[in-house]
């Protein structure tokens, strides 16, 4: 458990790290945003919401730097994010609650079906070298060069404009009531074909090249020769032997490229104008809404945190070392 | 992305990395000079190197050769490619082949030069980790660490967006900050498995300085990484300048290829049907990245040997009558093959050819 308890403490520390950056870029930039925030919405905030973004913003000028970061953290620490200007005067926190759903359920499914499909079809071409197969590598070489978001917009292009099969965006039918039935489900389902085919798309072809290499070198290890030699079966070798070992840096790159990938895929939602958190996000840029900004950050960070230890123990389920004490 | 899982977690694991670099700077001296280059003599890296020139004269001499003022409002309106306009004009007449042609010059630089500093930025934090060792090993890989894990486009995101009209050499300094990680990483991996070999220790024992070891020693080794890392950067730095112009982060009247696509989404080009607006720009990326990647797939070839006999040896064992499947790495390049169909008799160490293309050295550590 050694293994697990270091990571839990790396976690930590990037956590911290990265609620104290959030602390940090707002008090290094020049320019006083408030002021300029506060004049355009004059009157309508009332004294505390004021006080609240002096406080967001570091421009708290009769507090130390060091108490400044102690409220913040209290701030944090209540689900305080502040209020947002685009959604004036929804709380940040309500905004983001309202678009992390549909983020996670997008961008976590069509990662997931990269990720398995990624590796099955990389074990394969890496197991059947010299054939046809090699071929897929050029093609995915394309679709990892592409911008994401560019991809969404020929997808959208070719399968919403020119053959309508698909709706150009949204999160489901306008027309539509949000409840639980079958007709609410169906059009969310739709609304999120193409988006989910693109991500996945644009993102397998990493997960291919680097399972392939992987296979490439772990079947040239001893032991995958002697399961040949002692007459196992093909698939046997394949699979129990070479994909299982060529499978562990897979999780850990699924760990480390996750940042990346959440990146383009926040950027896929505002192409699609997907009801998700890239969109918020990209509206906040749009409004100079820094409150939601900021917010959209941590969310994000922490998130891909949680996905990183759960990678961590499907590491550890699967690295019998990692179990070992000492 | 595209090379980097090759690379085991040599910190969580316990291992060794699987791509051993050859020190060529050890051999003998004619035989360094001969290999120097060898990593961007195969068919894949001259490709993309070729390509990637293209860009670099584009870039230097595009304002130059533009056919137009790419700000220049005029009256043709959303015209499709004709003779006029080779690629079109957008909502305000604007020549969309000069847009491109002046804004390939942002993206090289920012490209370039974030791919610059943030591998400079991984060589001092990367080596420096690996050298050190302890408690600054720790502190530096956790550094890096953090960086990896943390999303890089919305703390981009944040930053920019708090800068009004952030230019691009301040884009590439943001760009090279957040994306010397995974450089950094790696070539840590691989400075952990340098110190400890025989030539390093000789050279320590003769009593050269740390800096002269570093120097001399270790990075000369280290030069296909440290390009390959380069090259890495420049591709996210690229891919994330253009992602940043398409959300209008950055100025919206520098033009760019992300600038020109920023452009045709505010005003309705897919419904429009203008697909001269958005297409080429993303092609352009495309083939940019596709020649980064090439040169790249080139570099890995050239370090993890495997890799690059993978496809050449298993045609030619397929042509044999043999289902290429496992261990054929160290094959004797005219070994008999009338064993029959049994592919076991292949790996049995052979005496490789030369011994920068073997993997004996890693096989017995």
């Amino acid at each position: 458990m050694k293994f697990l308890v270091r990571r839990i403490i790396f976690y930590v520390i990037t956590a911290w790290a990265a609620i104290t950056l959030n602390f940090v870029i707002p008090r290094l930039m020049p320019g006083n945003p408030v002021q300029s925030l506060i004049n355009k919405f004059q009157g309508q905030l009332s004294t505390s919401a004021t006080h609240s973004l002096y406080v967001l913003f570091g421009l708290d000028k009769k507090q130390s730097l060091w108490d400044q970061y102690w409220t913040y953290w209290g701030e944090l620490l209540h689900g305080n994010l502040g209020i947002s200007f685009a959604y004036f005067p929804t709380p940040v926190s309500e905004v983001i609650g309202q678009a992390l759903p549909w983020t996670i359920a997008l961008v976590g499914l069509s990662t997931i079906i990269s990720v398995v499909l990624g590796t099955l079809l990389g074990t394969f071409i890496g197991w059947r070298r010299g054939t046809w197969m090699d071929g897929v590598l050029p093609v995915t070489t394309f679709f990892s060069s592409v911008p994401y978001f560019w991809l969404g917009l020929i997808f959208i292009a070719v399968f919403a404009v020119l053959l309508p099969v698909f709706p150009a965006g949204g999160g489901y039918d306008g027309a539509l009531i949000p409840a639980f039935n079958t007709e609410f489900i169906g059009s969310v389902l739709q609304h999120a074909a193409l988006p989910a085919i693109t991500i996945v798309l644009s993102s397998v072809a990493g997960w291919i090249l680097s399972q392939r290499n992987m296979m490439v070198t772990v079947t040239s290890e001893d032991y995958v020769t002697v399961a040949q030699a002692k007459g196992l079966k093909e698939r046997t070798v394949m699979f129990d032997y070479a994909a299982r070992n060529a499978i562990l840096p897979q999780v850990s790159g699924f760990a480390l490229s996750l940042g990346f990938v959440v990146s383009g895929t926040l950027v896929m939602e505002l192409v699609f104008s997907y009801p998700g958190i890239g969109y918020s996000l990209f509206q906040a840029i749009n409004a100079h809404d820094y409150p939601l900004m900021q917010g959209i950050f941590l969310v994000i960070t922490i998130s891909v945190l949680i996905a990183n230890i759960i990678a961590d123990m499907v590491y550890v389920f699967l690295d019998p070392r990692t179990r070992q004490e000492g | 992305m595209s090379n980097a899982p090759i690379v085991n977690d040599a910190e969580i694991i316990g291992t060794d990395v699987t791509s051993q670099p050859t020190p060529t700077a050890t051999s003998a001296g004619g035989k360094r000079h001969r290999k120097r280059f060898a990593s961007l003599r195969n068919a894949k890296s001259i490709t993309g190197l070729v390509i990637f020139g293209v860009f670099v004269i584009l870039a230097i001499i595009g304002p130059w050769i533009a056919p137009y003022d790419p700000s220049a409002i005029t009256n043709d309106l959303l015209l499709p490619p004709g003779p006029q306009h080779w690629l079109g004009t957008d909502h305000l007449g604007r020549d969309i082949l000069s847009q491109l042609l002046v804004g390939t010059q942002g993206v090289m630089i920012v490209g370039v030069l974030a791919g610059v500093l943030a591998t400079a930025l991984a060589v001092l934090i990367g080596v420096s980790a690996g050298f050190l060792g302890g408690a600054a090993d720790e502190i530096l890989s956790a550094l890096s660490n953090i960086f990896l894990v943390i999303p890089a486009l919305p703390l981009i995101v944040i930053v920019a967006g708090a800068l009004p009209n952030a230019g691009n050499l301040l884009i590439a300094f943001v760009l090279a900050v957040t994306g010397w990680a995974w450089g950094a990483r790696i070539l840590r991996a691989q400075t952990l498995s340098l110190r400890g070999r025989d030539f390093i220790e000789a050279s320590r024992a003769n009593g050269e300085s740390t800096w002269r070891i570093v120097w001399f020693e270790t990075l000369p080794n280290l030069t296909a990484i440290i390009a390959s890392s380069f090259i890495s950067t420049v591709t996210f730095a690229v891919l994330t300048q253009t992602t940043l112009a398409f959300i209008g982060v950055t100025s919206v009247t520098d033009w760019s290829w992300g600038t020109v696509l920023y452009w045709a989404q505010a005003n309705g080009a897919l419904a429009r049907g203008a697909w001269w607006w958005f297409v080429p720009a993303g092609l352009l990326i495309a083939i940019l990245g596709m020649s980064l990647t090439l040169i790249n797939f080139g570099i890995d070839e050239f370090v993890n040997p495997r890799l690059r006999l993978a496809g050449l040896s298993a045609r030619r064992m397929r042509k044999t009558g043999i289902r290429p499947r496992i261990g054929f790495t160290a094959m004797v390049r005219d070994a008999p093959t009338a064993h029959g169909p049994a592919p076991s008799a292949v790996p049995v160490p052979a005496v490789p050819a030369t011994p920068s293309s073997a993997n004996a050295p890693e096989a017995s550590r």
